[in-house]
């Protein structure tokens, strides 16, 4: 059934599974072996000077111990966020080299990219953006955040914490390794049969088993992040004087947890159908590939509100704090997220209308999909009502928010268009299409991230972003986003689907063109946000903040900048919404002596080991490589009952050490807030 | 023996998981009784052949399985709208609220698709089995 | 901002501030609970599977045909009595019984062991008789649902034998009696999985 290679002995057929030389498309002596030997190259070349200079500094151990192993959330979200801008570069690199290939391909000429290999990238762009981009974004924002917000000192299970970012990590890497050994799913980001089922080596298998591991590893965070905002809000802290934020991740987590689940146990049938010869979404036998695209889909349409609920709390808190008044109708704000949490449960089949479902199921799944535009314009609204009179400052932050206001509005709308099913006949898996979720995705999370980044940067590091290089990345992306996407719209209502690599009418190249100019933008967008984060650390004493730089509204904001590992010396007790404007509006003092013992979880190596022989385990069954996988397997159990015996997780920080650092830090009192 | 001492049973929250929505013996024999007469008349049913109609009979063994799932949740799980302040409970109505949407919205869907989309299902099927007996890829 | 005028005198930072340090609250029980939770979405995706493919026999085997439901009654039983036996184990637990307590969390250990075995060697019969896993998309989707309620049977039983050899070790601390509670939570609620799986997949499948 599963034997690997038939040409050669049967012990490297054990040792290596269907691993070969002819397996590294770096070796190749084509077009593609070269591109792909440079990138190599430069990959190996970056990653030892990286590991080189961690040597020579001696950095290895501070990593090690305050960082891989942490269970602190902050430094957790933090890794988040760079493991998310990594994976953005590697994502956008495919984008790139797509709007290259589709403004060149014309006619007789074909292009620098093969067909198959421009399969792989648009399905690697995809998945990428999606599971190692958005998520990885949000679990991170939502993780330096969260906790703050509710005035506790972690998450419910920090430990648990740990681990999925190491579960998500090793589906990254998987992804990473996927580009020099083997080759990737051809299938589309969501792998549909029967390309999924049919395609030959590792590609779909290294898309199935990433997957997995990031997803095991965003149940876990979702399971954690509910039970944190259930159990470990501040005293006083009632569900309705939650901040946005906290009410939009308590929502996502909640998603996560329906729907996580599905993706797993679908890819799990899509695995068996590939590895054990079952029938589920087989063409024949009874299979029916069908039933795949309705459960990915019941996975795949809450997972964009699960990107996206996050930064409407994001905006909900930028908003106010720079209108410089609450956020308009607190109380529609928290029942628009719900509705839409349960909503966006029953609007699924709105991806495939083309199916043939019949009239009576999709004009269901239409009414409840434009049903879902109506809490999410409350939202809309709210926002601009909250500008409405305020006194609106121009921040960065702000700026990011206005953009997405304008661009998300119009990507919406665009939506609702899609959700009439019979205009949906035309449009379906046409670039009108493509152009409408970038619209909402870049538009509403990639800003988003980028409006949180901005503002929530002094908070964990201590000193401002740059402005000039921000606005600069602001209006790159901004413009670059609709110079990009506009033609696409375009061209998709004229008819052009998707994911083709080659077009025979010479009159659609302009469009193609303008498009790639537009990903040009976009890519200088990037740029400059690297720049930025690279002056302001060059600048970090200059632009050093004290704990409260915005004039903030929420809890965070009454902590120092960066907050200690305990994030508050004492915990806050909540009277009011805003807690944090109440308390400086009323002339509110610190305690400044009067410290207590506080207790702390202690790092663990767990979650890196688990990780790592998870990643090894998934990277064996990729290759067939059984011993490998199956250790590995083992390993795993071995090592989560080996760390249960381990009863003493706690330890605490002494109420001297606390004095000690609580003198040194840069808090603000409340009275001095209310004077800034 | 190694018993815990008082103090350390209590945890911190204040409650005690000890005595925290516990069963009791005659709980635990109670949900045993229902849960194996509802299980018995199912089999009863379908063993004994004692509905003839298909549709009803289904039916039947669909209600008491969800009327048992109720027993041991209320018996066995002891679910109630008091524990962890009533979030197990709100849990729980989510889950099945949205578990019946995956389940009922999928056969509808599935079913309409299948109406429409594979009116000769069975004949499809048996040239889909006389021309691939044994691989897995029929192409490559 | 907001300019409330500030005629009082300021708070006290009791007020705002609980400044003794209150025990973090723990937050297992509940978590595991919503896990269980997320559990039953993967068996829906299973069941909805079923629901979906279950009479799709390709021309081999049906339901009536190779499914054996005295075999099913006896293991239905099994896992009925082991449940309650969980229960009594905790009824022990909460008289601080450690002996009693292990005493009942063995049979209830080995019951479910027995049903793990019964379901195998079921198995290993109709993969036998040509009725597979790999046969029919009724077939697949049958084997699949069953064979993850018995995976999540076989871990319990080895977070079971885990638990006893800690709780003889470390004897009923706090920890081991929320594990206790915890496990206690996944060994009914793998019963109670059990009610749908021998409901819809045994008995409607020899219905339908």
């Amino acid at each position: 059934m599963l034997e690997a290679m038939p040409h050669r002995s049967a012990i490297m057929n054990f040792l290596f599974g269907r691993l070969t030389l002819d397996s590294l498309p770096f070796l190749a002596n084509n077009a593609e072996g070269r591109i792909l030997l440079v990138t190599l190259a430069v990959v190996v070349i970056i990653g030892l000077a990286i590991l080189g200079a961690i040597t020579k500094y001696r950095k290895w151990g501070y990593l090690w111990h305050e960082w891989f192993t942490t269970v602190d959330h902050k430094k957790l979200g933090i890794m988040y966020m760079i493991l998310g801008t990594v994976m953005l570069l590697r994502g956008f690199s495919d984008a790139i080299m797509m709007r290259a290939q589709q403004a060149y391909a014309f006619g007789p000429e074909m292009g620098y990219l093969p067909p198959q290999h421009y399969d792989q990238i648009f399905s690697a762009h995809g998945a990428i953006m999606i599971f190692f981009v958005g998520m990885t974004y949000i679990v991170g924002l939502m993780n330096y955040i969260m906790p703050l917000q509710i005035g506790s000192r972690d998450v419910a299970f920090p430990y648990l914490n740990n681990l999925s970012f190491w579960f998500t990590f090793g589906g990254a890497i998987l992804f990473m390794v996927s580009l020099f050994i083997g080759d990737f799913s051809m299938a589309g980001w969501l792998g549909y049969p029967p390309v999924s089922e049919l395609q030959q080596g590792p590609g779909v298998d290294y898309y199935i088993w990433g997957l997995q591991l990031s997803g095991v590893g965003t149940l876990l965070t979702g399971i954690n992040f509910v039970v944190t905002i259930l159990k470990m809000r501040a005293p006083g802290m009632t569900l309705m004087k939650m901040p946005v934020f906290t009410w939009t991740s308590l929502a996502t987590s909640g998603l996560i947890i329906a729907t996580f689940p599905v993706l797993t146990a679908t890819l799990f049938l899509l695995g068996l159908d590939r590895y054990a010869g079952t029938h589920f979404f087989t063409d024949g036998f009874g299979g029916n590939l069908m039933m795949y695209i309705n459960l990915i889909w019941i996975w795949g349409h809450p997972e964009v509100y699960i990107l996206i609920l996050p930064l409407f709390g994001v905006f909900s808190e930028i908003v106010p704090t720079f209108s410089g008044k609450p956020l308009f109708a607190y109380s529609s704000m928290v029942y628009a997220t719900i509705a839409i949490m349960i909503l966006s449960y029953l609007v699924w089949l709105h991806h495939f209308f083309t199916m043939g479902s019949g009239a009576d199921v999709n004009s269901f799944f239409s009414l409840t999909t434009m049903m879902i535009a109506i809490p999410t314009g409350v939202k809309i609204f709210n926002w601009l009502f909250t500008m409405y009179r305020g006194r609106v400052r121009y921040t960065v932050p702000m700026l990011w928010a206005m953009g997405f206001l304008f661009t998300f509005t119009i990507g919406g709308m665009t939506g609702v268009m899609l959700s009439v099913t019979p205009a949906d006949f035309l449009l379906h898996n046409s670039l009108f299409l493509i152009a409408h979720f970038h619209n909402v995705i870049i538009g509403g999370v990639v800003f988003g991230v980028f409006a949180a980044v901005n503002f929530w940067f002094p908070k964990a590091f201590g000193f401002k972003l740059d402005e000039f290089w921000g606005k600069a990345s602001f209006w790159f992306w901004l413009v670059g986003f609709w110079v990009a996407f506009g033609p696409l719209y375009v061209l998709g209502l004229m008819g052009v689907t998707r994911r083709l690599s080659h077009f025979d009418d010479p009159s659609l190249q302009p469009y193609f063109i303008v498009a790639a100019f537009g990903a040009f933008l976009i890519a200088l967008g990037i740029l400059t946000f690297v720049i930025q984060i690279y002056v302001s650390i060059m600048r970090r004493k200059q632009y050093a903040v004290g704990g409260d730089p915005w004039d903030g509204r929420t809890l965070e904001w009454s902590t120092s900048s960066p907050p200690p590992e305990y994030n508050y010396a004492f915990i806050p007790v909540v009277h009011h919404r805003d807690a944090w404007a109440t308390m400086k509006n009323l002339g509110f003092t610190r305690p400044q002596g009067g410290y207590n013992d506080i207790h702390m979880p202690k790092n663990t190596a767990t979650g890196v080991v688990i990780g790592a022989l998870s990643f090894a385990c998934a990277f064996g069954l990729t290759w067939y490589i059984w011993w490998l996988a199956a250790l590995s397997l083992l390993g795993v159990i071995v090592v989560s009952i080996a760390h249960s015996f381990n009863y003493h997780q706690h330890h605490h920080i002494p109420a001297d050490e606390v004095r000690r650092a609580e003198s040194g830090s840069n808090h603000v009192t409340a009275a001095q807030g209310a004077s800034a | 023996m190694n018993q815990p001492s008082p103090s350390h049973a209590v945890p911190h929250d204040g409650r005690d998981p000890m005595h925290e929505h516990q069963g009791s013996l005659r709980g635990y024999l109670t949900g045993f009784v229902l849960a194996a007469i509802l299980t018995v008349i199912p089999f009863w049913l379908v063993m004994g052949n004692v509905i003839a109609n298909k549709q009803l009979l289904i039916l039947a063994i669909l209600a008491l399985a969800v009327v048992q799932i109720f027993v041991h949740i209320v018996y066995f799980l002891h679910l109630d709208t008091r524990s962890e302040s009533g979030w197990n409970m709100m849990a729980f109505i989510f889950t099945a609220v949205l578990v019946i949407i995956v389940l009922g919205a999928s056969i509808w869907v599935m079913y309409a698709e299948n109406a429409n989309m594979m009116p000769m299902s069975s004949q499809y099927e048996q040239n889909a089995i006389s021309h691939q007996p044994t691989t897995r890829h029929p192409t490559r | 901002m907001n300019t409330t005028a500030i005629d009082t005198a300021p708070p006290a930072p009791s007020d705002y501030y609980s400044l003794t340090e209150a025990p973090p609250r723990n937050g297992t029980l509940l978590g595991f609970w919503i896990y269980l939770m997320s559990d039953c979405f993967i068996f829906a995706s299973l069941f909805a599977c079923y629901a979906v493919l279950g009479t799709e026999y390709a021309g081999g085997p049906t339901g009536a045909e190779v499914l054996d439901l005295p075999g099913l009654a006896v293991n239905t039983a099994l896992l009925l009595v082991s449940s309650v036996v969980f229960g009594f184990a905790m009824l022990e637990m909460q008289r601080l019984k450690k002996g009693a307590m292990l005493g009942w969390l063995a049979i209830a250990g080995l019951l479910a062991a027995v049903f793990v075995s019964l379901e195998i060697r079921e198995f290993l019969i109709m993969i036998a008789e040509g009725a597979g896993p790999g046969r029919s998309a009724f077939l697949s989707s049958f084997f699949t649902l069953v064979a993850t309620h018995g995976l999540h049977v076989t871990l319990g039983i080895l977070w079971l034998i885990v638990l006893m050899v800690q709780t003889v070790k470390f004897g009923l601390n706090e920890d081991n009696v929320r594990r206790m509670r915890c496990l206690s939570m996944f060994w009914h609620f793998l019963d109670l999985v059990w009610v749908g799986v021998f409901s819809y997949v045994y008995l409607v499948g020899v219905v339908r």
